[in-house]
C-alpha cells in the first residue's frame, strides 16, 4: 500500500543515513514504514489552496525521524505553506485547504475526528519573528505551553519542565538569575532561543522551523545552529530556510521547492544533503543552488 | 536596442553650490506662518473648554460644602440639605451599567473580532453601529417601555437607568475594544496555537492580558461618556430627594437630574438652589476626571509594547 517497506530496528534508527540517492519526484519514493516510537511524517499527494488559488502542488515525501529535514527554494514557492500544514496550521487562515494524506507515525493527521490541538501539541512551531508572549515573565513563557494546555502540573514539576527546557536551548545560564523579568527584555537571538524552549517544554515529537534565524544576526545564527544540531538527537526536525549555506551546514536532508508560471509550488527534488549540493539530479536544483537564481 | 536610461535625461536644476542656494528664508517664513496658524486653530479650539471649566468651577465651588457631600435633601425645604443622595446614585446607576455593559461588549468586541465570518459579523457591525447613533431619550424610553412590560406604569428604578446607560455604553465599548482586540499581532495566536492551545484560551490567556490596558482605557471612555446623560435618566430613575442606594428599590436621584432638578424648581432659596445645580456639575466633571486619570494609570502599568 505504501510502497516498500523498510523496517528498521529502533536502535538503528538515527544511526542510518536517509535513502541512498535523491529521489526525483517522478520516481516511487521507498516509504519507510513507521516503527512505533520513531517520529516519522510522511507526506502523500498534498496540494494547498488559499480559497481557489493553489498554492502548493502534489509533495510526496518522508521526514525521517532525529534528521533535519531543510526545505529550500525561492520566495513565494510554498515551502512556509507546506511547514505549515504539517502541523494543520494552514487551515487557520480564511478560506484555505489542505487536500492530500499526512500522517505522522501512521497516523493520518487530517482524519476525521482528529483534534487539530492536539496535533499541535504533538507538533511544534518555531516562527520566524520570535514572539515570545509580552505579558508573560520568561519562566511564564517557557512553562506556557503547560499553562495554556490545561495539564495540571505542580508547581516543582513546572520549575523542572523549566529549567530542563531552558538548558535545551541553551539559554539557562544566560536567565536563570531573570526568570521573572518580562520575555521581552531578551535581545532577538535570546528570545528566538526561548521560542525554542517554548516549543520543546511541551515535548513535542516533531519541531517545525519556520526561517527561525532570518532575523537573527550571524553569531545568534551559529548558536541556533549549534541548538538545532543538538536537538536533533531527541526531536525530528523540518526547517525553511532561505538561507542555503545554512541549509547545507545543518541539515541531514533538503527538500528542494520550486515554482514557474506554469505551475504552483511543488517538490522538485528531495534528497540527502550534500548528494543535492554536490551532485543534483535535477537541472533547476544544479541551477539554485548554484546561485543562479532565488 | 536603445533604452532610457536614468543617465540619458538631462540633470534637473540645481543651483551651483549650497551657498548660491540662499539662505531659505521664504521657506522659513512660510513654517513660521504655518505654526502661528496651526497654534491659533488649537488655542481657538481650547477656548470653550477652558472657559467651561473655569465658569464651572467658579460657580460650582460656593455650593460645595460638607452638607453638599453627606446630607441628602430629605425633608429640606430651606436653604440646608446636600447632593450625598445624587452622588451615591451616579456611582450606584453607573456601576451597574458598566456591570452590564462591559461583559456583554468585550464579549461582543471577541466575537466580532475573533470568530465572526462573513454575513452575521456584517449585520452586527452594522446594527452596532446603528446604536452609537441612538439618541439618548430613545434609550430611557426603550428601558422604561421594557420595564413597564413587567412592572406596570409609572415603575422607576435605579437599575432601569442603568439598563438606559447600558444601551448607550455597549455600542461604544464594543467598538473600542474591537479596535484595541485588532492590534494585538497575530503572530502571537499563532504561537499558542503552535503550543496547541485551544482558541478560546488562546482569546483568555494571551489575546486578552495583551489587550488589557487598551480594553480598560475603552470601558473608562464609554462610562465617561454616558456618567452625564439626563433624559435617558428622567424617564426611568425618577426625581427623589432621599438616599437610595438600593437599584431595585424605586426611585433614584443622580447628579445629572439633580443639577437639572435644582435649576428648574430652585424653590424660594434661588441662589443656594443654583449653587447646588453649578456644584452638582462640578462634582460630575471631577467625576469624570478622576476616571481618566485612573484610566491613564491603568493604561501605562500594564500596557504592554509588542516589538
Amino acid at each position: 500500500m505504501l510502497g516498500a517497506a523498510t523496517k528498521r530496528s529502533a536502535t538503528e534508527e538515527g544511526k542510518q543515513a536517509m535513502s541512498d540517492s535523491p529521489v526525483g519526484v517522478t520516481s516511487t519514493d521507498p516509504m519507510t514504514k513507521a516503527v512505533r516510537g520513531a517520529k516519522t511524517i510522511e507526506v502523500r499527494d498534498v496540494d494547498l489552496y488559499y480559497g481557489d488559488f493553489q498554492a502548493v502542488e502534489g509533495v510526496t515525501m518522508t521526514i525521517a525521524p532525529n534528521k533535519v529535514t531543510a526545505l529550500i527554494g525561492s520566495s513565494g514557492c510554498g515551502k512556509t505553506t507546506f511547514l505549515r500544514s504539517l502541523n494543520r496550521m494552514h487551515e487557520l487562515t480564511p478560506g484555505a485547504r489542505v487536500d492530500g494524506h499526512v500522517s505522522l507515525d501512521g497516523e493520518d493527521i487530517y482524519g476525521r475526528g482528529v483534534d487539530p490541538v492536539e496535533v499541535r501539541r504533538l507538533i511544534g512551531m518555531v516562527f520566524q519573528q520570535p514572539n515570545p508572549f509580552p505579558t508573560m515573565s520568561i519562566y511564564d513563557n517557557v512553562a506556557a505551553g503547560l499553562n495554556l494546555n490545561s495539564r495540571r502540573v505542580s508547581q516543582s514539576q513546572k520549575d523542572s519542565v523549566v529549567e530542563r527546557s531552558l538548558h535545551g536551548a541553551h539559554l539557562w545560564e544566560e536567565v536563570k538569575d531573570r526568570l521573572q523579568k518580562p520575555g521581552s527584555s531578551l535581545s532577538g537571538g535570546q528570545q528566538q532561543r526561548l521560542c525554542i524552549a517554548r516549543a520543546i517544554a511541551v515535548e513535542p515529537e516533531v519541531l517545525l522551523m519556520d526561517e527561525p534565524c532570518s532575523a537573527l544576526d550571524p553569531l545568534a545564527t551559529l548558536a541556533i545552529e549549534d541548538l538545532i544540531a543538538e536537538l536533533k538527537n531527541r526531536y525530528t526536525i523540518v526547517i525553511v530556510t532561505h538561507n542555503m549555506q545554512q541549509a547545507a551546514r545543518a541539515s541531514d536532508v533538503t527538500a528542494f521547492f520550486n515554482l514557474d508560471a506554469t505551475r504552483p509550488g511543488h517538490l522538485v527534488e528531495v534528497g540527502a544533503t550534500n548528494e543535492i549540493f554536490t551532485n543534483p539530479s535535477q537541472q533547476q536544483t544544479e541551477d539554485y543552488v548554484s546561485g543562479r537564481f532565488g | 536596442m536603445e533604452s532610457a536610461s536614468i543617465t540619458d535625461s538631462p540633470p534637473l536644476a540645481r543651483p551651483s553650490s549650497l551657498l548660491a542656494a540662499g539662505a531659505g528664508w521664504r521657506r522659513r517664513a512660510k513654517d513660521r506662518l504655518m505654526t502661528v496658524l496651526i497654534a491659533g486653530a488649537f488655542v481657538l479650539a481650547m477656548i470653550p473648554l477652558i472657559s467651561l471649566v473655569y465658569e464651572v468651577t467658579k460657580r460650582g465651588i460656593p455650593g460645595l460644602s460638607l452638607a453638599f457631600f453627606t446630607e441628602d435633601a430629605r425633608g429640606v425645604v430651606g436653604e440646608g440639605g446636600g447632593a450625598s443622595h445624587a452622588i451615591v446614585g451616579t456611582l450606584v446607576i453607573t456601576g451597574v451599567a458598566a456591570l452590564i455593559s462591559v461583559p456583554i461588549g468585550i464579549m461582543g468586541a471577541i466575537y466580532l473580532n475573533e470568530y465572526g465570518q462573513g454575513r452575521l459579523r456584517r449585520a452586527l457591525t452594522f446594527f452596532v453601529d446603528v446604536m452609537t447613533g441612538i439618541p439618548s431619550i430613545v434609550a430611557g424610553l426603550f428601558a422604561y417601555a421594557l420595564f413597564e412590560l413587567f412592572f406596570g406604569p409609572g415603575i422607576r428604578l435605579g437599575v432601569m437607568g442603568s439598563v438606559a446607560l447600558s444601551v448607550l455604553m455597549i455600542p461604544i465599548v464594543i467598538r473600542s475594544a474591537e479596535e484595541v482586540l485588532k492590534l494585538v499581532p497575530n503572530h502571537l495566536r499563532e504561537a499558542a496555537y503552535a503550543l496547541g492551545t485551544p482558541k478560546w484560551k488562546t482569546i483568555v490567556k494571551v489575546v486578552l492580558p495583551t489587550a488589557f490596558a487598551g480594553l480598560v482605557t475603552g470601558v473608562m471612555i464609554a462610562i465617561a461618556r454616558i456618567v452625564g446623560e439626563t433624559a435617558p435618566l428622567l424617564v426611568t430613575t425618577g426625581v427623589v430627594d432621599s438616599m437610595n442606594s438600593d437599584p431595585f428599590d424605586g426611585r433614584m436621584q443622580n447628579l445629572a437630574v439633580y443639577a437639572y432638578n435644582e435649576y428648574r424648581s430652585p424653590g424660594v432659596f434661588k441662589q443656594a438652589a443654583y449653587d447646588k445645580a453649578w456644584a452638582a456639575a462640578l462634582t460630575l466633571i471631577a467625576i469624570v476626571m478622576l476616571l481618566n486619570i485612573a484610566a491613564r494609570l491603568v493604561y501605562r502599568r500594564y500596557k504592554t509594547e509588542i516589538r
